[in-house]
């Protein structure tokens, strides 16, 4: 009862040795699959494995390339502008995915118990920023937060007072967090909606007969039944808030002084590559992020299923 | 099966209460409250305010958006002078990358589409040799970060000469782990298997049982996925930022930000009027694309969720 069940495979290799006729194992399915298979061995499987070739070599001024083994791993591990970016998104992580994720929970609930009054405008309207490309919408933001002509700048001029600059140092993350929540708030929103569409009615109606608040129905019913939704949310916004490249890459024309080349990961391996020509060494903080990442998401999951028994 | 697990649902036994008293409880649950409506408008309100932003802006000239409250229009009414400015601005460079968009999108989310739907459908219809490593390996690669790909694409592409081309944003677009999986979950539960059967015991071979039988029933699927790899292709800009110099090329993502950075040059003329109406006008056929097609995109996901 999850939105992204995933149909269960058939070990039919067995079972359908009895029935000749029917579903047979052939390569059949491979005629279908296998334009997938292919363009999916050339974007993915190959740059993956490109790039673990040129993580372990590096080009010096003299010398050349080299092979040098799982050197460029221990850099990795010893170099404090990768942990202060990876210490960045972590913190954004930890903030920014439980607000956004428990907002577009309470306005699925809100929507799905019935007791709005234009529902259908609510589901459309407040999912309308995620197709909104990040482009756009960190300018956007990024013109509002600015003291020049945006509402920042507006409220100070009416009302006299100086707001803390959103591009500034201190705050710019937490504008930034702004940002995204504002992007995919909707997106997370209709995910838990689907899932508590499919919850069976009977589940909570008989719940209610027998005298349980609404709070508790969320709790015991609802809340259970789309577990699997949240749990896959949980995951796919932890992968987003790894890569966070777009929005303070396109905010750093704003807020130059605010973003580092160094700001997150991602850009991180960016400068390395089309600043620095590191290639080698950009290759390697790209895997290691990518293995930090899938670690954390392995690791939400096995809680998250742990919890399930 | 790395991020999708099956949770174990707990299915209650179903209760018979009498009909009445089930009838009365649909007409308590169809209440309205209007402090949960003004509670939940404070949302809707956040969503809309930076879309209303845009809009008024895009009304102003370059002047007016410094001198004006933000949220107000001023005294001009610029809008269509922002728009004719836009579009003819630099030769009309904004229609070109405007066309690039489209040609990224038809290409690689057109592509991206088709391939979804003719593997989602092997996925669930056909038993064949190797059907559980492709699973393992697509639904691992949902969890590979999209964007720590980007970096050693970018190299290998440029070792076989594509970057700054087309291709080099059209290509990965082609592939979208999350298309194929929900084509997959979409598949299993719409085609019946004994329609296959059917099928293939009156004669049909497998590409015109596809064509003919399958396609329609696939439809909702095919939108859902359609739109999901549409916004991704169209709002891309990782990709073509690494991939492309030659701003001929430019998606209007990449267009946009180019005209932004302007301002900070030295000797750059600001030019955030065009910004603001062009991002206005890059996001409307997005949204008119969600919104005429809502019927079909929520029941495909709603349906790729129905798995009792």
């Amino acid at each position: 009862m999850t939105v992204l069940a995933p149909p269960t495979i058939s070990r039919t290799g067995q079972a359908d040795r009895g029935r000749p006729a029917r579903r047979r194992r052939s390569w059949t399915g491979w005629a279908f699959v296998g334009p997938f298979m292919a363009v999916f061995a050339f974007v993915f499987v190959a740059p993956i494995a490109y790039a673990i070739y040129l993580s372990v070599f590096r080009t010096r001024l003299i010398g050349g390339t080299s092979f040098v083994g799982l050197e460029n791993y221990q850099q990795v591990f010893t170099d404090p502008q990768f942990w202060s970016a990876t210490w960045r998104v972590t913190l954004f992580l930890l903030v920014q995915v439980p607000i956004m994720l428990v907002l577009a929970l309470l306005i699925a609930l809100a929507i799905d118990s019935g007791r709005l009054y234009g529902k259908a405008f609510f589901r459309v309207a407040v999912f309308m920023p995620y197709a909104v490309p990040a482009v756009v919408a960190t300018l956007m933001w990024g013109f509002m937060y600015g003291s020049r002509f945006g509402l920042v700048g507006n409220i100070n001029d009416t009302f006299g007072v100086s707001l803390p600059d959103p591009l500034s140092p201190d705050l710019v993350l937490a504008s930034i967090g702004n940002i995204v929540t504002w992007e995919f708030v909707g997106y997370n929103m209709l995910i838990f909606y689907s899932a508590l569409q499919v919850v069976p009615k009977s589940l909570y109606e008989a719940a209610e007969l027998d005298g349980a608040s609404q709070l508790q129905i969320i709790r015991s019913v609802k809340l259970p039944a789309i577990r699997g939704a949240l749990l896959i949310a949980t995951i796919f916004s932890i992968i987003g808030s790894f890569q966070l490249f777009n929005e303070p890459n396109i905010l750093q024309s704003l807020a130059p002084n605010a973003i580092t080349t160094y700001f997150t990961p991602n850009m991180y391996a960016y400068s390395l590559s089309f600043s620095g020509q590191q290639y080698n060494y950009s290759a390697t903080v790209a895997i290691v992020m990518g293995i930090l990442t899938m670690i954390v998401a392995y690791a939400v999951q096995l809680r998250g299923t742990r919890k399930d028994k | 099966m790395t991020t999708h697990p099956h949770p174990t649902t707990t299915a209650a036994p179903k209760p018979a209460p009498a009909r009445a008293a089930r009838r009365a409880v649909r007409r308590d649950k169809q209440r309205r409250s209007p402090l949960l409506t003004a509670l939940t408008a404070l949302m809707l309100i956040y969503s809309l305010v930076p879309l209303v932003w845009l809009l008024i802006n895009a009304s102003k000239t370059q002047e007016g958006l410094f001198s004006s409250f933000g949220l107000w229009f001023d005294d001009d009414f610029a809008l269509f002078t922002n728009i004719r400015d836009t579009l003819a601005y630099d030769n009309g460079v904004f229609v070109r990358w405007l066309l690039n968009t489209l040609l990224y999108v038809v290409l690689g989310a057109g592509g991206a589409t088709a391939l979804a739907t003719l593997g989602g459908y092997a996925l669930a219809k056909f038993d064949f040799p190797g059907k559980r490593g492709v699973f393992a390996v697509v639904i691992g690669a949902v969890a590979v970060p999209g964007t720590a790909l980007a970096v050693p694409t970018f190299l290998m592409f440029s070792k076989l000469g594509l970057t700054n081309t087309p291709w080099a944003v059209i290509i990965p677009s082609l592939i979208s782990p999350f298309g194929l999986y929900l084509m997959w979950t979409f598949a299993a539960s719409a085609i019946p298997g004994e329609l296959l059967e059917a099928a293939r015991v009156d004669g049909a071979g497998e590409l015109r049982t596809f064509l003919r039988i399958c396609m329609p029933l696939l439809a909702p699927g095919i939108v859902t996925v359609a739109l999901f790899t549409m916004v991704a292709t169209w709002n891309n800009y990782f990709l073509p930022l690494i991939m492309l110099k030659d701003p001929d090329w430019y998606p209007l993502t990449l267009g946009l930000n180019a005209w932004n950075d302007q301002a900070a040059t030295a000797g750059g003329q600001a030019i955030f009027h065009l910004v603001i109406t062009g991002s206005l006008l890059t996001i409307l056929p997005l949204l008119a694309a969600f919104l005429f097609l809502q019927r079909y995109w929520q029941s495909g996901l709603a349906a790729g969720g129905v798995k009792d």
